[in-house]
């Protein structure tokens, strides 16, 4: 596993917790329709409606990139819940997809 | 026409070049970085890429007109600011005016997730907006190694800075790519493989307990370069590099003449004196009267009401004052006043970037119209003579630039030979004045000659000379069956009768 800071918790978080995405691409291409698609696959299985999924297309709107500090593309950044985190790629490894997210495995866990 | 003409390549065009502003590296350069093309920047931590590229954008959106976009990946914009502010640029004020563009791209690799297949298309976006925000000519990226610390797939990388260094060519903008040195090749991670058309190596290491810093032009594609390596210093003002062999001689030349303060001197120097504007060098041995001639003209500069600057390397201020006055030249009323200012420091207490440092701020805060160094030839113990050399050339040229006449004294050592040491500075100069103390029949004779002067019809005499209360007075000349006459042989010709037998028999000293 790549190194992560050490955090107080490290279980999967709970699934009432809402999931604010945004998906930065450039233009339609793709690797940006295949991120996407593998994004709406992820939260359908694992959030449960529990998420917004906002697209940004730096093409459009260059002045964005800076803000969220995006050098690659595709790049998934999850506002909410904190703390931000980036993921960068395509998405197509699931496995990697959902430890970035932090819903490393679907959780029954009730609070 | 020949039918040959029509077969003769085309001239070959220079490349273009987009000058840096820094002074002595557009020397080196031969007018500046390739236009248009990026220039590779590599060297160890702390030896002065960051500073080195700041001073290209800022002096292209200050002097040249063209602005640029600054992407910082290892310091924030805050910190940056920061430290170019303490350095005495302040980038703000360009910024506000969309002059310069600072961008900070944080690469950590804890926040990131690599989920799959992507491209750094994010990077050009950032980078494009920002060079179209402003129309930016000029862009830095520093240390775009840092990419490769926060993402791990190298072939990406390698490919998308590939791409990166071609897109910037085809926006047609002048760019600086900074690289930390590395074990094996120029860089950590290779960038010299994608970045051939300029490549400059920035290092600082310790030489005799002197921190020292070289530049070398190791790579230019189409143009010559002066390739050595060329010690720089980094002050307030920026960066400065010394390039020891040639510099630009595009000075005007003042057709004024100034008084070297010995009217005898005068007369053997077409007449007026000294060039303004022009560098002289009067060396010597031990106590052969190289501080007089210099307190004499610094008496005359101030007597015409010039300022004048005095940096004293060997004695102190009050030495000087004290020896100069037994020669019947008074400083007191004008170091009273301000007229001179007489600078003294002992070469050890710092290193040779901290004495030009000094001296250049002294004559940038009091524009004086004369400034004598005496002597130079000690400041040889704080560097190697490379730098030294090199601290001088810059020094002159610096000065002759804003036309203040400079007097350097320098020591030798051997009288009987040739002054060795000194034919590499007096190449330098415009004026060479040799003082000796030659032992002839006996005797102690002092004498002096112009050993050049550029720029007039000088005496080629060697004059005896002698120091009295009421100053430097140059004896007549005389012959006698072909040779010149020195000491009390010439006395006893020149048929100074009973006033010249007193000084025979009271002999002994100086008379």
């Amino acid at each position: 596993m790549s190194a992560k800071p050490a955090r107080t918790s490290r279980t999967p978080r709970k699934t009432e917790e809402f999931f604010d995405l945004r998906l930065y691409v450039a233009g339609q291409t793709t690797r940006s329709l295949a991120a996407l698609a593998n994004l709406k696959r992820i939260c359908e299985e694992h959030l449960e409606g529990r998420y917004r999924i906002e697209v940004i297309d730096l093409l459009k709107h260059p002045q964005l990139a800076r803000g969220d500090q995006i050098l690659a593309l595709p790049t998934l950044v999850r506002k909410l819940p904190q703390p931000i985190r980036k993921l960068v790629g395509d998405l197509s490894d699931t496995e990697r997809a959902l430890v970035g997210l932090d819903l490393r495995r679907r959780s029954p866990r009730a609070s | 026409m020949s039918p040959r003409t029509a077969t003769r390549p085309a001239p070959v065009r220079a490349v273009p070049k987009s000058p840096t502003g820094i002074q002595g590296l557009d020397e080196i350069t031969g007018g500046g970085l390739p236009r248009g093309r990026p220039t590779l920047i590599c060297g160890g931590p702390g030896c002065g890429k960051t500073i080195l590229s700041m001073e290209f954008l800022m002096n292209g959106a200050r002097r040249f007109g063209e602005p640029g976009v600054f992407m910082s990946f290892e310091e924030t914009v805050e910190d940056l600011t920061l430290n170019f502010a303490s350095l005495g640029f302040d980038p703000r004020p360009l910024a506000a005016r969309k002059l310069l563009a600072l961008d900070y791209v944080r690469v950590e690799s804890h926040e990131i997730e690599e989920t799959g297949s992507y491209d750094l298309e994010g990077l050009f976006i950032r980078l494009g907006h920002a060079i179209d925000t402003i129309g930016a000519k000029r862009v830095v990226l520093d240390t775009i190694e840092t990419l490769f610390c926060g993402l791990s797939d190298t072939r990406v990388l390698r490919a998308e800075l590939r791409r990166l260094f071609t897109w910037l060519r085809t926006r047609g903008v002048t760019a600086i790519v900074t690289g930390e040195r590395g074990e094996g090749g120029m860089t950590r991670h290779g960038l010299e493989e994608y970045i051939t058309d300029c490549v400059i190596l920035l290092d600082h290491r310790v030489v005799e307990q002197n921190a020292t810093r070289r530049l070398r032009v190791v790579k230019y594609r189409g143009s010559t370069h002066g390739d050595n390596e060329s010690p720089f210093f980094i002050d307030d003002t920026g960066i400065s590099v010394l390039p020891i062999t040639s510099l630009g001689l595009n000075q005007r030349a003042s057709a004024g003449r100034v008084s070297t303060g010995v009217p005898d001197l005068d007369a053997m120097m077409g007449g007026k004196g000294y060039c303004r504007g022009s560098s002289i060098l009067v060396s010597g041995s031990a106590g052969t009267g190289k501080t007089s001639l210099a307190g004499y003209f610094a008496e005359a500069a101030c007597r015409r009401g010039e300022r004048s600057l005095y940096f004293a390397f060997e004695e102190s201020a009050a030495q000087i004052g004290r020896n100069l006055r037994s020669i019947g030249v008074t400083l007191g009323p004008f170091l009273r006043t301000g007229l001179l200012r007489i600078h003294a420091a002992r070469p050890t207490t710092s290193g040779l970037g901290g004495h030009l440092l000094g001296m250049h701020r002294l004559i940038e805060e009091l524009r004086p119209r004369v400034v004598v160094v005496d002597p130079i030839s000690n400041l040889m113990s704080v560097g190697t003579t490379i730098e030294v050399k090199a601290m001088l050339a810059r020094l002159i040229d610096f000065l002759k630039g804003k036309q203040m006449t400079a007097l350097f004294t320098s020591l030798t050592t051997d009288e009987g030979r040739t002054e060795g040491t000194d034919v590499g500075i007096s190449s330098f100069m415009d004026s060479w004045l040799v003082l000796r103390n030659l032992e002839v029949n006996g005797e102690r004779t002092r004498t002096l000659d112009v050993r050049k002067s550029r720029g007039m019809a000088h005496s080629n005499q060697v004059r005896e000379f002698v120091l009295t209360g009421c100053g430097l007075r140059l004896l007549g000349v005389v012959r006698h069956q072909g040779r010149v006459l020195v000491g009390s042989e010439r006395s006893a010709h020149a048929g100074e009768g009973p006033i010249g037998a007193r000084r025979r028999t009271a002999r002994g000293g100086r008379r």
